[in-house]
Parts: C-alpha cells; structure tokens; sequence
C-alpha cells in the first residue's frame, strides 16, 4: 500500500477511526523507519488511541497525545507536539481526528499547513451498522459537515463496517456494495475495506482491497 | 427480527426512549453521558419531539416535572453530580406521583470526583435520591441491549406505577460499543386519567401538586404510595442468575461489576471453585428473596461494585448475615479485574463448610 505522508482518518462518532489510525500506524511501521500516530480527539474523552500506548511503544510508534488523555481532566485539549510531526517531513504521521463536524474543528488548525505541503489523503471512515450513517446519503451529508469544519476535503473512503467484536464474515460480505455506493456517491475512490483478521480467509477472494485489523482492547476485564 | 446495529450505550438508551414514545428529552450535557443529549439533539427535531438544553440540570428535571404532568413520556439524563443536583425534583415527581425516566450514567464521586466509571451512587438510587419518604424503580444494564431493553421497561413501569424510574448505568455501560437489535416490540402504553392535559370541558380539572395542607392527608397519600411499593416489591423484581446451580460461592453483582465477574466465575470454574452468580437487574426492588433463599445453599457470598461497599449492606440485610459476604471492589473509576474479583473468590473458598 503506497503511503502519503500524511494519513487523516475522519468519520461520524464511533465510526472505528481510532482503531483504525492504530493499526494502520502499526502497518506503516513495517516499511516506513518514523511513524507517528496523532490523538486529535476533542470529543471523546473515553475510548482513545492512549488506549494502545503499550502496543503503539512496543512496535516503535510514536504517540502523540494529550497528557490528559485518559485522566479525570474532561477538557478538550490538543497535544502541543502535534505541530512537530504534521512539520517534520521525515516522519509519516497518522492523524486520528475526532467525531463529526465537532471532531474535525480541531483538524482545522492544522489544514493550512497539511494542504500546502499536500502529501496527504484524508479518508473518511464509514461503518454501514452504524445507525445515523446506514444510508450513503447520510454519509454524504456528515462528510460534507466534516469537510467544512476542517478545512480539508476527503480524498477516499474506508468501508469499516463492522459490529465490533460479534462481527462476522456476511456481515463484511452485506456492506460490500454500501462501501461502492459510497464511493460512488461522493465521488472518491474507496481505499480499502477493514476486516479483522480471523475474517480475512473467508472474505479475501473478492475484488476490493482488504486491510486486516486487529481489535485494539477497550477496558480488559469487561468483555462479555 | 431487525437487523443489528453498532451503538454506544449512551445512544442506545437515547434511541430506546424514542422507541417507547418519548418526544420531549432535557437534559444537561456532562460526561460520560453527553451522547444521550447529542443524539437527542440530532434525533428529536427528526420526529417533531423536543430536545432542550437547559440552563442547569435542575432547570431540568423541573422540566420533567411540568412535561410528566401532561402525560407524555418524558426523560433526563445525567451523570453523578448532575443527579445531586436533580435531587429536590425528584422528591416532587415522587411527591405529585408522577411518572419519568431519570438516567445516571454514573461517574466517579465524592464531590466533582472524576470522568472514569462508577458505581457509588448506589446509595443515592436505591436509598436517599431525596427527601421524604419515597422510591424510585432503579434497574441496572449490564450490556448495551439492555440499555435497550430496560430503557423501554422503564418508561412502561414508570407508567404503571406513576413514579420515576432510573436506570442506573456507568460510564462503560454508556461509552461501550456493542451490536444491538433495536426490537420493534409492542410498547406498552397507559391510560393517564390523572394528567393535567386540558379538560375539554368535558370532567373537573386534574391538579397535580406534591403539598398537603393537613397533616392527616399526608400521612395517607404516603401509606398508600407505600402499599403500592410493598405490590412492587413483591412482583417486579427482576435478577438473573448464573450458574448457581451447583455453587458454593455467590458473587453478587451488577452493570459492569457482573460482566467483569462472569469472567472471574469462568476461571475460577476452570480451576475447579464452584462459584455463580446473582445479578440483581432491579437494584430496587432489590432481590431479597432469591438470594436468601442461596444463603441456605452457599458458603460465603461476594459482592463486587465499584464502590468502598454500598450494595454489600442490602446483600447482608438480605441474607440475614446467614453467611459472611467480602466485598471485591476497586473505586476512583477503575474496575476490578477479573483477577482481582478470582481473588477474593478463592478467599471465600476457603471460608468454613456449608452449614
């Protein structure tokens, strides 16, 4: 998978963008020498990409997240290191950005600087079991929010349709041509469609671009 | 049967309140339930309901006051210190015996606490949510389905009985993600003669007031609210059990605290300890009955919360201090580990024979 040097993945609220950015940054790694994933969410003080500092460490990835991700600090801040990486030019930087419009206005800070250097592709992440973005249209219309908030057009769609950790390979296969319709609708070429990894055998013979995922883990202990 | 969906328990409970008929929601932003308010705001104008932000939460649940009088289902959600400050009205909705869903998704306490999840309000629900004599029906979801289904639930008790129901979540019941059908099943609706909601000029006037001018009077209106939960305590506990057929142990647990326990139950079974469980799904009415009835049965009860002990206190009433009870807990919004709840497990193991 050829990389830009900027990633950006964008979406509707719980759409899967952190657990994207995480794999996709552990993904880059293995070809790229610097990698960076970037916390841009100023929305959700819960499930986080601190979430998977350990595994992010052990793989090499840098974290770039705000030293209140995770506490008791419910404020919306911004790492001050995420200037460094979206400048550094050696560094391939993947930016997790918050849910909806709400999310993307702190992408927005950093457009200027993101569009002039221009090697960048912002994906727009879409998950068909989510129930306000079941239709393209409502896609389309959150896409369009997100897009004026930030500043940034999308440049492709990730299909992520999922449903979590119950997922199963029909369920991928059902959402197949939600992700085409997508793209078709908005005009933006579909990127590649996730799948976790135990599903990829079952789904790998059809024509589009799979990216196996592994789940990252959301509070140990209280899965049913 | 519908097909699947992937939601946050905050946007579930929210999108189950529409299901059972609630077009008016106020509420008062704060974390960790915000998305309730945020999905409400996109939802309501959608179906012609009302989704207010208010000024505060007591504005609020004053709101709720003024819309349950009129009949109409009606809900507000909060966290922790949000339902502090919701206190005084739900004493009134208690008082004017009205009927509203009242949702905390719990955080951490005392005071401003913190954002992490928790289940300290225990006492506030089940015991003290205000003054005077009264009580709210309080289930407690441990999936994001039963944020679902007890939200529907709720609406439909709160209705039968004209009092407030709670549904009593924390912060990872609010904040998981897990597929949900959102069933189209009948919702139970109920005749409300006693609504202040115009009078045509067909019947006298409805007055819907928590004030009695005499003493007498009320002393009876709280003698009859207090019959009435006597009739609740005796037909709409709900609890589920978990592999207590055969076990020596009973852990006690709700919300989060049952799921984390679930997986200590599984490795404790695997080494050989045999443990169930007793979810209580109503917190109150509380599950007095069955779980006296396995304290004839069991060794050694253990109660997991996240909080310092609050439930362990109903446990002991409950049992009649027949067995010892130990308390697996972790606060501060953090859970318990399943390791940490084995622990505890393998301590009660080795409490005295079954006596």
């Amino acid at each position: 998978m050829e990389a830009t040097r900027i990633t950006i993945f964008a979406g509707h609220y719980g759409s899967g963008k952190t657990n994207i950015a995480v794999n996709y940054a552990l993904h880059l790694k293995q070809h790229a020498e610097k990698v960076a994933v970037c916390d841009l969410d100023i929305v959700n003080p819960y499930f986080r990409t601190k979430d998977s500092a350990d595994v992010l460490e052990q793989a090499g990835v840098r974290l770039i997240a705000s030293s209140y991700a995770n506490t008791n600090v419910d404020v919306p801040a911004l790492p001050a290191e995420a200037y460094a990486v979206i400048d550094d030019k050696s560094t391939h930087a993947v930016l997790d950005v918050g849910g909806d419009d709400r999310g993307a206005l702190a992408l927005g800070r950093y457009a200027p600087s993101i569009l002039k250097e221009g090697d960048f592709e912002m994906l727009l992440v879409v998950n068909r079991f989510r129930p306000l973005t079941r239709t393209p249209e409502e896609v389309l219309a959150v896409a369009r929010e997100i897009e004026a908030a930030a500043g940034i057009r999308f440049t492709g769609i990730v299909n992520n349709s999922n449903l979590g950790t119950q997922t199963t390979a029909e369920d991928i296969l059902s959402s197949l041509p939600y992700g085409e319709e997508v793209a078709r609708i908005t005009g933006l070429p579909l990127r590649f469609t996730t799948v976790r990894k135990d599903l990829l055998d079952a789904v790998k013979d059809k024509p589009t671009s799979f990216f196996p995922l592994t789940l990252q883990s959301w509070r140990p202990g209280t899965e049913a | 049967m519908a097909e699947k969906v992937l939601m946050k328990g905050n946007e579930a409970l929210a999108e189950a309140a529409i299901m059972a008929g609630c077009r008016h929601y106020l509420g008062y932003p704060i974390t960790p339930q915000t998305e309730v308010a945020a999905y409400m705001a996109k939802r309501m104008p959608q179906i012609d309901g009302v989704f207010l932000q208010a000024e505060s939460e007591i504005a609020a649940i004053n709101m709720v006051i003024g819309v349950a009088s009129t009949g109409k289902r009606v809900m507000t959600s909060s966290s922790s210190p949000g339902i502090a400050l919701k206190s005084e009205g739900l004493s009134y909705l208690a008082g004017c015996n009205l009927p509203a869903l009242v949702v905390n998704v719990q955080r951490g306490g005392p005071g401003l606490g913190g954002i992490q999840p928790s289940q300290s309000d225990y006492f506030q629900a089940t015991k003290s949510a205000g003054h005077g004599d009264f009580r709210m029906l309080v289930l407690a979801p441990a999936s994001v389905q039963e944020m679902v289904d007890m939200t529907i639930t709720g609406f439909e008790l709160a209705d039968k009985y004209r009092m407030t129901s709670m549904i009593l979540a924390d912060g990872t019941m609010g904040q998981m993600m897990e597929p949900v059908v959102l069933d189209t099943k009948e919702i139970k609706t109920f005749d409300k003669p006693w609504a202040a909601n115009g009078t045509d000029g067909k019947r006298p006037h409805n007055i819907i007031n928590s004030l009695c001018l005499e003493a007498k009077e009320l002393e009876e209106w709280n003698i009859e609210r207090y019959k009435m939960y006597s009739e609740i305590e005796e037909n709409e506990v709900r609890y589920e059990e978990y592999m207590m057929e055969d076990a020596e142990i009973c852990i006690v647990a709700f919300g989060v605290a049952a799921r984390v326990s679930r997986n200590a139950i599984q490795a404790a079974r695997a080494k050989g300890i045999k443990v169930g469980m007793i979810r209580p799904i109503t917190l109150w009415p509380f599950p007095k009955k069955p779980l006296l009835a396995a304290a004839d049965k069991v060794k050694a009860f253990v109660s997991v919360e996240l909080s310092m002990g609050q439930m362990i206190e109903d446990v002991e009433l409950a049992i009649r201090c027949k067995k010892p009870v130990l308390l697996a807990n972790r606060v501060g919004g953090i859970i318990p580990s399943p390791e940490e709840v084995l622990a505890k497990i393998e301590e009660a193991d080795k409490m005295g024979g079954n006596n």
